[in-house]
């Protein structure tokens, strides 16, 4: 699975990075989403992918139940990484959403100066 | 000796106090310093005449094997005489010299500090302390010609001696790196840790294995870029008489008696190791015989007291170059005693013009005549000094010049050159010697634009003291040669020297070339205007000089280099940075991949028939999301890529993280459609060719991102068990927690997940305001509209 997972991650790094690249604010904000879960897929896969061990310790036992279970160390870090991603996409929207209604346009090319 | 160094420091911080508690006598009280530590180096002289070398060991960084170690030998000292003695003088004649200047506990800091600064460097024995109290005399010399930091002009000169001398300062540095590596070359030398930077040590190495490394043609030019730079030498001279602008005790001190012989120094004390060898003997008697010359002959055409007091200066430093050029060993002798005259009597005549500019309000030396009757003293030493400069006999300017031409007569390089300018410099250093001590005092009585009077003590002193040493080792050289010059020689030389010191050595070659230049520059001196109108007539090529080079380059060329290179790189457009981060990481991991990673075959493609369905799902959306014009749908399918991820997750045994993402999936799209219908059309902005571009730039990337993936997956990159074999076996027992990720976030980890929350916090309060502020703002708007409509 984890070759397959490689192809989709760069799939999705792909649509992102076009999409950032776009002088639309509305779809540079489209790309930042996109390019998070490509993010998170990418360190998720890394630590390769394991079928049905969560890793959660049974009732009265000290170890997983089926061994090995997946790594939860990886899962913590992007479970950090998709909350934080939510709260910068928030922020972003906010903020474009406010330069528009200033500047009204959504050319990134012309909010070049810093004087409205 | 540390404390010797450090006390100028802690008198210089504490200088404004003792300002505010003695006002105008400041100066007499704070020289006592100096003073004190020219007679605590002066009790060294027995010590150090026998050959002895005082050394003092610092730890300072010995982590790095830095140290700062002082050592004292025979030309050390006799820096550190000049430093102390002069220092005591200019710190009393500065005082009368801007008494009643609002600036002027500011000139006592600085100057207290450059003189700690200079004692530091000529008694560092570790090259990395040497450098740092070499650029902390740049820097204190930079704050001192900007003291008149009021006037534009002078801000500029301290600018550009700044520049000049730290970017020699800075070629410098890597020399001296250069050279710590040749003697610290297991092949060669081989100096281990403190040893490779310390003075001593390199020149007790044998210099045959210094000079025949391959490192050694490097280091000694980019050394020499900073000696020629700090010490004035053709083509980096302009500085220097720029530098006038600080006040005359500050030229007196820094731009003539010590700071620019930092670099002569630095040459002479590596003389024994990296001297000898052919491009040494050739390039700095060229540079330095140039120098000469070209400083009498603009010191000749200027008609300022203090201007052609600079140039005479960068002829006094182009001599001294020229000198350890030579390197025999007559040279070394005429080297310190040339040093020791010029360090008196030049010193003396910036005093001197310190007075005249100051007691008749001009130092245009057209102008000025006759002063002799309202200024008796002055006139009277500056004759004295006048004497010494023009290199006469009895006063000990003679036998530095003496020997200077016998040493010329002897230079195995290059002599031709080097004799002929020498006489022609001699001859235009007669007429200088009568222009500056001469023509201002005898003659007929001229009008000045202040009154002429006599100059106060404080003023008088340091000239009156420095003629009176010229006038006494000029009729008893045995007594400076015993003192401190065979010791300086002894020092740089490397062993004691068969020649001394004397006025009459019989007649040769040398005492006929003193009479035929005498006649020569008296007949300049008579006909200076007719001369000087000469030397007018080629104005222009003075202008186009090293000079112009440097201001069209600072003013001119760098700012025009900035403009292009921020139009380049701080272009304004995200997409470009974008690209240029992207293409950076896409070549710099596509290098590493190609020389190191490799892809084996050994990968499982085993895949279930639901998962290959999500992922082309996922793949399908994330196309539809980057190519459809629709900004509802592009929405949408970002929606499904991401509720397909959560899939993924669940999948494969991350449930909190498929819990997590499809609760921030659904916030984010309502989030989405909800401002979206504020936010404009999608529109279409880009060319064709950009967007083929950009395609491009993305298949790259994703490519990288494929590629590093796969390359991965069988590379095993730590030995050991990872972290989390140890978050698992300890989430029960210690952690008392079933979930691991949850204990991991809010146990193991708990101030990243603090942090987590600061930045949410953030976001929310950005968030706010940003509303907040839409509110406030349209209030506003709406109370000016319905204001207007009033006033309509």
């Amino acid at each position: 699975m984890e070759p397959l997972m490689a192809y989709v991650v760069g799939g999705l790094f792909a649509a992102s990075i076009y999409m950032i690249l776009r002088r639309s604010i509305v779809k540079l904000v489209i790309g930042l989403i996109l390019l998070s879960n490509a993010a998170n897929l990418l360190i998720f896969t890394a630590s390769g992918l394991t079928r049905g061990a969560p890793p959660l310790i049974p009732e009265g036992a000290q170890f997983p139940d089926p061994m090995p279970a997946a790594d939860p160390l990886p899962q913590a870090l992007i479970l950090t990484a998709i909350v934080i991603a939510f709260g910068v996409l928030a922020f972003a929207v906010v903020l474009i959403n406010r330069a528009y209604e200033i500047l009204g346009v959504d050319d990134l090319d012309l909010m070049k100066e810093t004087d409205a | 000796m540390l404390l010797a160094v450090l006390s100028g420091f802690i008198l210089a911080i504490a200088a404004p106090w003792f300002f505010k508690a003695f006002g105008d006598r400041t100066g007499w009280v704070l020289a006592i310093l100096p003073a004190a530590l020219a007679v605590y180096f002066g009790s060294y002289i027995p010590e150090v005449m026998t050959g002895e070398t005082v050394v003092q060991e610092v730890p300072w960084i010995p982590s790095l094997d830095i140290e700062l170690t002082f050592f004292l030998d025979g030309f050390s000292l006799l820096f550190a005489m000049l430093i102390t003695v002069i220092g005591t003088l200019v710190v009393i004649y500065g005082g009368g010299y801007l008494k009643g200047d609002k600036d002027i506990p500011r000139f006592y800091v600085f100057i207290l500090a450059f003189m700690a600064s200079m004692l530091g460097l000529v008694l560092s024995d570790s090259l990395i302390s040497l450098f740092v109290f070499w650029e902390l005399t740049s820097i204190t010399s930079f704050m001192l010609i900007g003291y008149y930091h009021d006037n534009a002009k002078y801000r500029k000169c301290a600018h550009q001696s700044m520049m000049v001398t730290v970017g020699g300062g800075l070629a410098m540095m890597a020399g001296l790196i250069l050279l710590m590596m040749i003697v610290s070359d297991p092949a060669g030398a081989g100096l281990q840790g403190a040893e490779a930077f310390s003075l001593r040590a390199i020149l007790a190495v044998d210099s045959g294995l210094i000079t025949g490394h391959e490192f050694y043609v490097p280091a000694l030019l980019l050394i020499l870029a900073g000696c020629f730079t700090k010490s004035a030498q053709v083509p980096f001279h302009f500085w220097l008489p720029n530098a006038m602008a600080g006040p005359t005790p500050v030229s007196s001190y820094l731009h003539s008696a010590t700071m620019v012989k930092a670099g002569i120094y630095l040459m002479a004390r590596l003389q024994p190791g990296m001297g000898g060898t052919e491009l040494w003997m050739t390039l700095i008697p060229i540079v330095g015989a140039t120098t000469m010359f070209m400083g009498m002959y603009f010191a000749l055409k200027s008609t300022g007291y203090k201007q052609v007091l600079a140039y005479s200066t960068i002829m006094a430093l182009g001599v001294l170059t020229m000198l350890i050029g030579i390197g025999t060993e007559k040279a070394m002798l005429a080297f310190v005693a040339f040093l020791l005259a010029h360090a008196m009597y030049k010193g003396a005549f910036f005093m001197i013009a310190g007075i005249v500019d100051h007691e008749t309000g001009t130092k245009d030396l057209k102008v000025l005549s006759g002063l002799r009757k309202k200024m008796p003293i002055t006139a009277t030493v500056a004759a004295v000094v006048a004497v010494s400069l023009a290199g006469f006999p009895p006063l000990f300017g003679y036998l530095g010049k003496k020997m200077m031409f016998e040493t010329a007569l002897e230079a195995p390089n290059v002599q031709v050159y080097i004799l002929t300018l020498v006489a022609l410099t001699a001859t235009m250093g007669i007429a200088v010697a009568g222009l500056l001590g001469v023509k201002p005092f005898w003659g007929e009585e001229a009008e000045t634009p202040k009154p002429a009077h006599e100059a106060p003590l404080s003023m008088l002193l340091g000239p009156i003291v420095l003629a009176t040493g010229s006038l006494t080792f000029g009729l008893a050289p045995f007594f400076a040669d015993s003192a401190l010059v065979q010791a300086a020689v002894t020092a740089i030389w490397g062993q004691e020297t068969d020649y001394y010191l004397a006025l009459w050595s019989g007649f040769n070659t040398a005492v006929v070339m003193s009479a035929v230049t005498l006649v020569a520059g008296l007949l300049v001196y008579w006909q200076w205007d007719r001369v000087r109108g000469v030397m007018e007539s080629l104005q222009w090529l003075y202008d186009h000089g090293p000079e112009w080079a440097y201001t069209h380059g600072m003013d001119r060329f760098l700012p025009w280099i900035a403009k292009k290179q921020t139009g380049i790189i701080q272009n304004g457009h995200l997409r470009y940075y974008l690209l240029t981060i992207l293409l950076t990481l896409v070549t710099l991991v596509g290098y590493a991949f190609f020389t190191r990673g490799e892809i084996t075959g050994a990968l499982s493609f085993e895949v279930h028939f639901y998962e290959l369905l999500v992922v082309l799902v996922m793949l399908t959306a994330a196309f539809f999301a980057a190519s459809t014009s629709s900004r509802l749908g592009s929405v949408a399918a970002a929606g499904v890529v991401g509720f397909s991820v959560a899939v993924v997750y669940i999948f494969f045994s991350a449930p909190d993280l498929g819990i997590t993402q499809l609760l921030v999936e659904t916030l984010t799209v309502i989030l989405l459609v909800l401002v979206l219908f504020r936010l404009p059309e999608f529109v279409s902005f880009s060319t064709t060719a950009a967007r083929i571009r950009d395609v491009f730039v993305a298949l790259l990337v994703g490519g990288m991102m494929t590629a590093l993936l796969l390359a991965t997956q069988d590379v095993q990159l730590y030995e050991h068990d990872p972290i989390s074999h140890y978050h698992i076996a300890k989430s029960v027992p210690e952690a008392y927690g079933r979930n691991i990720v949850n204990v991991i976030l809010v146990d193991y980890r708990t101030l990243d997940t603090l942090g987590e929350i600061f930045v949410l916090a953030l976001a929310a309060i950005g968030v706010y305001a940003m509303v907040k502020f839409r509110k406030r703002d349209e209030r506003l708007a709406a109370a000016e509209a319905s204001e207007k409509e009033e006033t309509a």
